[in-house]
């Protein structure tokens, strides 16, 4: 490939890769606030499957089960709270941590237990950011490797 | 390209050549086999507390796509218990071969000799996937369906059959051990050139003809090799080889290149995304149609998924192919052989797909292995006093990073195979542009779903 020259391209892909992996996130705008959801669940899914919050946010989930006992652990965060049906559960922590995170039901509640699963979004999602990044930039590697 | 002959170490070398640790190998894995189908029949129907459920589907899952098929190929099919019965009574012998087997020894149709049933077989329990996955009693079902398939071919036909032709796991075991850093292959071919007997492939005191109906000499992908290491024991000339190797050589081979296997590369890259969407996503209602099997609603998935992969990905793939950024279109392959040659660098990309989504799934689900080992049956046993320990995600912080990391070197490692395929495409290296940018796009979207 002619545009490709020699040099610049791997260049470009050993400064841009770690700077892609090592850049800090930008600091949140948003001040803090609190915020409460409600979210509803049962066999196999989470109303509202996914939540935003902003970054410093101090978060109470309200967790209703409405036909089994159900769970909700928040990957990332570690956290869990379980509810039985007729009883709310609250969970309240402060979303420090940045990016998307899944949370999956921590009682077996049935067949698709395992796959009962929402999102917590907390600021933007830099992790997917970066990792489009890194694969374009992965393809220009692979398209500028040499003598393969 | 450099290579390590592993059989010159010479205590490796007896180990292979001997039947024993294989054999002990395979009689553990029968017996893992048997337990799953027993406990999947007879044990309890919650999906994770079953063994049989829980070990196949995660334990053995995760050595296989994490473990087995990326470092190994296809060493698992060196192990596998399901082909065993049906080989062993074929043979009329466990280890050494003696005396005549009860096989039938018929030759496979020739038009099935090809990997579209594997393609189908495997497409057909995808669509089933979410109720295969969870209920134990459908797993057992379908594992004890593998076996018996694989007895019945193992009486009628000759050699493996069901594993070159049946088996939905060897089509794909096949496709990505074509990256694995190892192979079995000939020191020299003109050795074999000159063994008149090739007792590699008829088979002789000390071993079966190849099982995979594959001549060790002419191999150059790892593909169709079950790596049960027959020809290391038949050999009289000492000229079988266990390579260590610079993975990935294989998709660069022209020779074998076919539809079958272009359509493979798209099933599997096309199911770890619906895979992706449906259990690791946060839409309850797909989930809910993937497991209502018989419903207007899995009707409407399973043609969805049908319609994604085999033809959405592969028209989108195919539109890929037809660019022609070629200085001289003249000199290009027609459209059809180009899409078949650039699926191949679909190879890599796919498996890290399956790897990132694995990752994910293994992870967040492993903890369930130690209670069901304790009580296998979901019985109240405590056999190893690990009944009692609850689920826990494991390394759920940092599990979205390795699947980024997976994904980007999937991306990599496809595009760089796409730039030398496109030499053999006869379009230039500008030819793999759009393949590459599929590739990306592709990933784009898998990453979305896993990390998004
Ligand atoms: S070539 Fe040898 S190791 Fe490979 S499948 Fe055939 S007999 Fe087995
Ligand atoms: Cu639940």
């Amino acid at each position: 490939m002619r545009m490709i020259r020699r040099w610049w391209l791997p260049a470009l892909i050993a400064l841009l890769g770690p700077a892609l992996v090592l850049a800090p996130a930008p600091l949140p705008a948003a001040p803090p606030t609190d915020r409460t959801f409600r979210i509803e669940a049962r066999s196999f899914e989470y109303t509202p499957p996914t939540l935003a919050v902003n970054p410093g946010d101090r978060v109470t989930l309200e967790l209703v089960s409405t036909d089994a006992a159900h769970g909700l652990y928040l990957d990332g965060y570690d956290l869990n709270v379980t509810a039985v049906p007729g009883q709310t559960a609250r969970l309240t922590f402060t979303a420090d941590k940045t990016g998307s995170f899944r949370f999956r039901c921590s009682v077996t509640c049935g067949p698709l237990h395992p796959f009962m699963i929402g999102k917590l979004s907390v600021g933007p999602n830099w992790l997917l950011w970066r990792g489009l990044g890194l694969a374009a930039l992965a393809s220009l590697a692979g398209l500028s490797v040499t003598r393969t | 390209m450099s290579r390590y002959d592993l059989i010159r170490i010479p205590l490796l070398k007896r180990a292979l050549v001997s039947r024993w640790p294989q054999f002990l190998a395979q009689a553990a894995a029968l017996g893992g086999f048997v337990v799953a189908i027993l406990a999947g029949l007879w044990g309890t129907p919650v999906g994770s507390h079953n063994f049989g459920i829980v070990f196949v589907w995660i334990a053995w899952w995760a050595l296989l796509m994490l473990a087995a098929v990326p470092l190994f190929g296809r060493g698992w099919c060196s192990v596998c218990p399901i082909p065993l019965t049906g080989e062993w009574l074929q043979r009329g012998a466990i280890l050494r071969p003696r005396g005549r087997g009860l096989g039938l020894g018929k030759k496979w149709p020739t038009r099935f000799r090809n990997i579209w049933i594997q393609n189908g077989s495997f497409a057909l329990v995808a669509l089933f996937s979410a109720v295969v996955l969870t209920q134990p009693n459908v797993t057992a079902l379908v594992l004890a369906a593998f076996f018996l398939a694989a007895v019945a071919t193992g009486l009628l036909f000759e050699r493996r059959a069901f594993c070159r032709y049946l088996c939905p796991v060897g089509g794909f075991i096949g496709l990505y051990s074509q990256l694995a850093p190892i192979e079995v292959r000939v020191k020299d071919r003109a050795v074999c050139a000159a063994h008149s007997q090739k007792t590699c492939y008829t088979g002789d005191a000390e071993g079966y003809g190849c099982p995979w109906q594959v001549f060790p000499g002419g191999l150059t992908k790892n593909t169709y090799c079950g790596a049960c290491l027959e020809c290391l024991r038949t050999c009289p000339e000492n000229n079988v080889a266990i390579n260590l190797r610079l993975p990935g050589g294989d998709l660069w081979q022209p020779a074998g290149r076919r539809m079958d296997e272009a359509f493979k590369a798209f099933i599997m890259l096309g199911s770890a995304v619906v895979y992706s969407a449906v259990m690791l996503g946060p839409w309850g209602a797909l989930k809910s149609a993937a497991y209502a099997v018989g419903t207007w609603a899995w009707l409407g998935y399973a043609a969805a998924f049908i319609a994604f992969v085999f033809g959405v990905l592969p028209g989108a793939f195919a539109l890929a192919t037809l660019a022609t950024l070629s200085v001289q279109p003249r000199a290009m392959q027609s459209w059809r052989k180009r899409f078949i040659i650039f699926a191949y660098a679909l190879v890599p990309l796919g498996l890290a797909a399956w790897v990132a989504f694995s990752l994910s799934f293994v992870f967040a689900n492993a903890s369930y292995l130690w209670p069901a080992l304790s009580d296998p049956l979901g019985r109240g046993w405590n056999l190893f006093g690990t009944a009692g320990l609850g689920w826990t995600p494991y390394l759920s912080s940092l599990v979205p990073a390795l699947q980024v990391a997976v994904v980007a070197g999937g991306v990599g490692w496809a595009s760089l195979t796409a730039r030398r395929l496109a030499r053999e495409a006869g379009g230039g290296r500008r030819q793999a542009l759009p393949v590459v940018a599929f590739c990306v796009a592709v990933a784009g979207g898998l990453l979305w779903l896993l990390v998004g």
